[in-house]
């Protein structure tokens, strides 16, 4: 489905506008139901034990104590769910996450779990529960989990891409490389080099909603799971495919959202759930407290990132070179891969090479986080390439836009790039009053670019017309950023009707075909994709009762602003008929009218970012305070341009958390220490400026309105961009994310 | 005939060779022949692989047609979050 040039220049009616959101009045009031909001009869409190050990053997679980306490109604532990993972290791391993088998490896892995009629017996159960450990050295650091004498985590894990295969295991699951040219002759010619080494901390995702769900289990194998996710359809999967149901016989239901951002593509505590119901033959309730959520489910990865970056005296890059080293958990990962490609994303690089080493940790299974592995990559260039841009002499904004990427230009992950964004962003920059704005003592700017992929993937569209001419939207994809009001405005602009005659539903499983998560910012994306083709087909039919109605062939009727009109010199004179009317007509034309679609909404358009932070450092202290934030990114088509800005805003709120405070705080026993909001500092709104966005619209090809994803990209600069602002205010180059107050005195006095 | 160029660790698995020309009409039949003449790509197949044609992402849509003379590339194929 490509895009019509017309639409550069057409006039949408709906697209582009900005009505107040479906789903608003139910948030405000308190009638919205998320994960914890659904109830039913007899259901029981389910809770999970957790492991206190970062790394232990289990001897022996003795649950005897804790099912005979009345009140128990089932108690699970691994030998509960047998592995029918069939060979697909991801899948064996998230298994193991839900439930560990033969080893804990984390603080906060689950190793039993209970069902009880409320949550005081569960507790008390969970007490009674005897586990023997026996306690192996463990590591949580990257750095020191890479290194050749570290701890073992995984004795199976041999790394791959390298050749030949290693004789022995290690904590390095993979290395991957990207790049072209020659590095070595071109940073060789360089007439000014900078390298350096950068490290992030470990992040959560922070969505203010834990994970919450309510399994039911019926006797005849059928279920239900009400839960709050980004992906109803692939927790179907994952859930049956784990407890070994049919997955047809498995409803899911998703419920509002609060917050996601990569957390809730996984399963975690879902198939425990339903095996606590099997077993207890009663729904389960089980919800995710604070502490649980932090140590069990969603860190990024922590990361450490050598960037050596050459160019010669006109301001041209030479060549460029990354290795970076991503924690992923007790697990294999593929997160210093996605890093290795989006590093360099933004420039014009004849010689480029980058590698990635994926690296096991005790910690939590490392989980997506918004563009995940993308802004601490970003991060290490972004900053490396402000310290070039210096001493060459250039002005940040001109140097990188001397090596911008643009069309035709050879992406740094390999392919060809179509028409991008990242010129315009910086152009944008360049003449943003922002960039002009006077600063004071202990003050400074920085500005940094970001990349990333977008993507599409299955999507199915249910579009049905009811006889009153208004119609219902049922999409798979779950509303976690505003899709809702994004898809009733494309079905309203295809039809040709008001956007308050469309309400757009979010399916459950049984109802609709299946669709990817909701993640890689292919909600409005994929599911407006879906919706064109959807109401494409439905018109189809409105032209064909049309007919019906005239008595006239269809090829004679035509679509214009929401009616039926005839052409023609013999029908031309018919009065148009309006799709109320032929709705109205529908019982006695044929039935139902609706329209339907299925696709892979292949063809994301790339998407970048450039991004201002104005910050003021307090010498003496360290603290920190984001003076101002703009945020300039391409959309492709802004479909509701309010929820365009609120991503933007949202990515950068976020990404200045995780610039200046955000960490996972492990102790030398390796039990994370601040598990809790008090402790784990988010930014909330006294700490963040009003933060200003400009949407700029460069067509992606592949979308018929141009529309490029926007979820993501926008947490990708502010890492760099808040550093470079706080290294330009203290005139020191900061190396280490977060710049928490104790780490920019460190840096002050070293 | 067409050129397909392989992302570097893709390229050590297919006996060095970042560059190979392959007869093959679309996706489907580019991973055909890749995994009959490079068994050792098949575990980062089974991870997943996307092909980029002409600057374009595609992971799921294998009856994509390989225009002749067009870059095709191989990317791991990623998600987001």
């Amino acid at each position: 489905m490509n895009f019509d040039p017309s639409h550069s220049k057409r006039s949408f009616s709906s697209v582009g506008t900005r009505p107040i959101r479906p789903d608003g009045v139910d948030k405000v009031t308190g009638r919205a139901r998320y994960g914890a909001d659904f109830n039913m009869p007899g259901q029981l409190v389910g809770r999970i034990l957790r492991s206190p050990h970062a790394h232990a053997i289990i001897r022996k679980i003795d649950t005897s104590r804790a099912a005979q306490l009345p009140g128990v109604k089932a108690v699970l532990t691994a030998a509960d769910l047998p592995d029918l993972t069939n060979g697909d290791a991801a899948m064996y391993d998230i298994l193991d996450n839900c439930m560990a088998r033969k080893k804990v490896l984390y603080d906060g892995h689950a190793v039993a779990a209970v069902a009880a009629i409320d949550a005081r017996t569960a507790k008390q159960a969970l007490k009674l529960i005897e586990v023997e450990y026996e306690l192996l050295p463990h590591v949580t650091d990257v750095d020191q989990a890479f290194a050749p004498d570290a701890p073992l985590i995984n004795d199976t894990i041999f790394t791959t891409g390298v050749d030949p295969k290693p004789d022995r295991p290690s904590n390095v699951s993979m290395r991957s490389q990207f790049g072209h040219g020659d590095v070595d002759a071109g940073m060789a010619r360089a007439d000014f080099v900078v390298e350096r080494t950068f490290k992030t901390e470990q992040t959560h995702q922070g969505y203010i909603e834990p994970h919450a769900c309510v399994a039911s289990v019926s006797s005849d194998g059928t279920a239900d799971l009400w839960v709050c996710t980004q992906g109803h359809f692939v927790y179907r999967q994952h859930c049956a495919q784990l407890l070994g149901m049919d997955a047809s016989k498995l409803r899911v239901t998703s419920s509002e959202i609060g917050g996601g951002f990569g957390g809730k593509t996984h399963v975690w505590a879902e198939p425990v759930a339903l095996a606590l119901s099997r077993k207890a033959g009663r729904p389960v309730k089980l919800v995710m407290t604070r502490d649980e959520v932090f140590r069990a489910s969603g860190p990024t990865s922590a990361t450490s990132i050598d960037v050596k970056i050459g160019a010669l005296t006109d301001g041209t890059i030479i060549a460029a070179d990354a290795t970076l080293r991503y924690s992923c958990g007790p697990y294999a990962g593929a997160w210093a891969e996605v890093g290795a490609m989006t590093a360099f994303a933004c420039y014009k690089l004849e010689n480029v090479r980058t590698v990635g080493y994926e690296v096991l940790v005790n910690r939590p299974k490392t989980a997506a986080y918004r563009a995940p592995s993308a802004p601490m990559a970003a991060f290490a260039v972004e900053s490396a390439i402000d310290e070039l841009a210096k001493k060459v002499g250039m002005d940040p904004v001109d140097f990188r836009i001397r090596n911008a990427a643009q069309e035709g230009t050879k992406a740094s992950y390999g392919p060809v790039y179509g028409p991008i964004g990242i010129g315009p962003t910086l152009e944008a920059v360049k003449n943003h009053p922002h960039m002009k704005a006077p600063l004071g003592k202990n003050q400074g700017r920085g500005m940094a670019c970001g990349f990333w992929f977008n993507f599409g993937g299955q999507t199915c569209t249910d579009l049905n017309i009811g006889m009153d001419g208004t119609v219902s939207l049922a999409v798979g994809t779950v509303d976690v950023g505003g899709s809702r009001a994004s898809l009733s405005l494309v079905a309203a602009e295809e039809l040709g009707i008001d956007y308050s005659q469309v309400r757009t539903v979010i399916a459950d499983t049984s109802s609709l075909g299946y669709n990817d998560m909701t993640d890689g910012s292919r909600g409005t994306f994929s599911s407006s994709m879906a919706t064109i083709s959807a109401a494409r087909n439905a018109i189809k039919i409105l032209r064909e009762r049309a007919a019906q109605m005239w008595d006239i062939p269809v090829e004679d009727v035509t679509w214009e602003n929401g009616h039926a009109v005839a052409k023609g010199e013999t029908h031309g004179n018919l009065p148009k008929l309006s799709l109320k009317e032929i709705a109205a007509a529908s019982g006695t034309t044929g039935g139902p009218i609706a329209g339907h679609s299925e696709i892979v909404a292949d063809g994301a358009g790339v998407s970048f970012a450039t991004h201002i932070c104005d910050i003021e450092v307090d010498p003496e202290t360290g603290a920190t305070k984001v003076l101002r934030y703009t945020v300039v990114q391409d959309a492709g088509k802004a479909v509701h341009p309010t929820y365009v800005e609120g991503q933007y805003q949202g990515g950068a709120a976020q990404g200045i958390g995780w610039a200046l405070n955000e960490e996972y705080i492990y102790g030398k026993d390796g039990r994370l220490q601040n598990a809790g909001f008090l402790d784990y500092r988010i930014p909330v709104c006294s700490d963040l400026p009003m933060i200003d966005t400009q949407i700029l619209e460069i067509p992606n090809p592949n979308h018929p309105y141009g529309v490029r994803g926007v979820g993501e990209t926008s947490i990708v600069p502010p890492l760099a961009a808040v550093a470079n602002a706080v290294s330009n205010a203290v005139g020191v180059r900061m190396l280490h994310i977060p710049m928490s107050p104790p780490r920019i005195l460190a840096a002050l006095e070293a | 005939m067409v050129e397909v160029t392989l992302w570097g660790s893709l390229a050590a698995a297919a006996e060095g060779n970042s560059k190979i020309e392959i007869e093959a009409k679309n996706i489907r039949e580019l991973f055909e022949r890749l995994r009959e003449r490079f068994p050792r790509l098949e575990p980062l197949m089974a991870r997943g692989i996307a092909v980029a044609i002409d600057g374009t992402i595609y992971r799921d849509t294998w009856s994509k047609e390989l225009p002749a003379g067009a870059e095709i590339y191989l990317l791991p194929r990623l998600a987001g979050g």
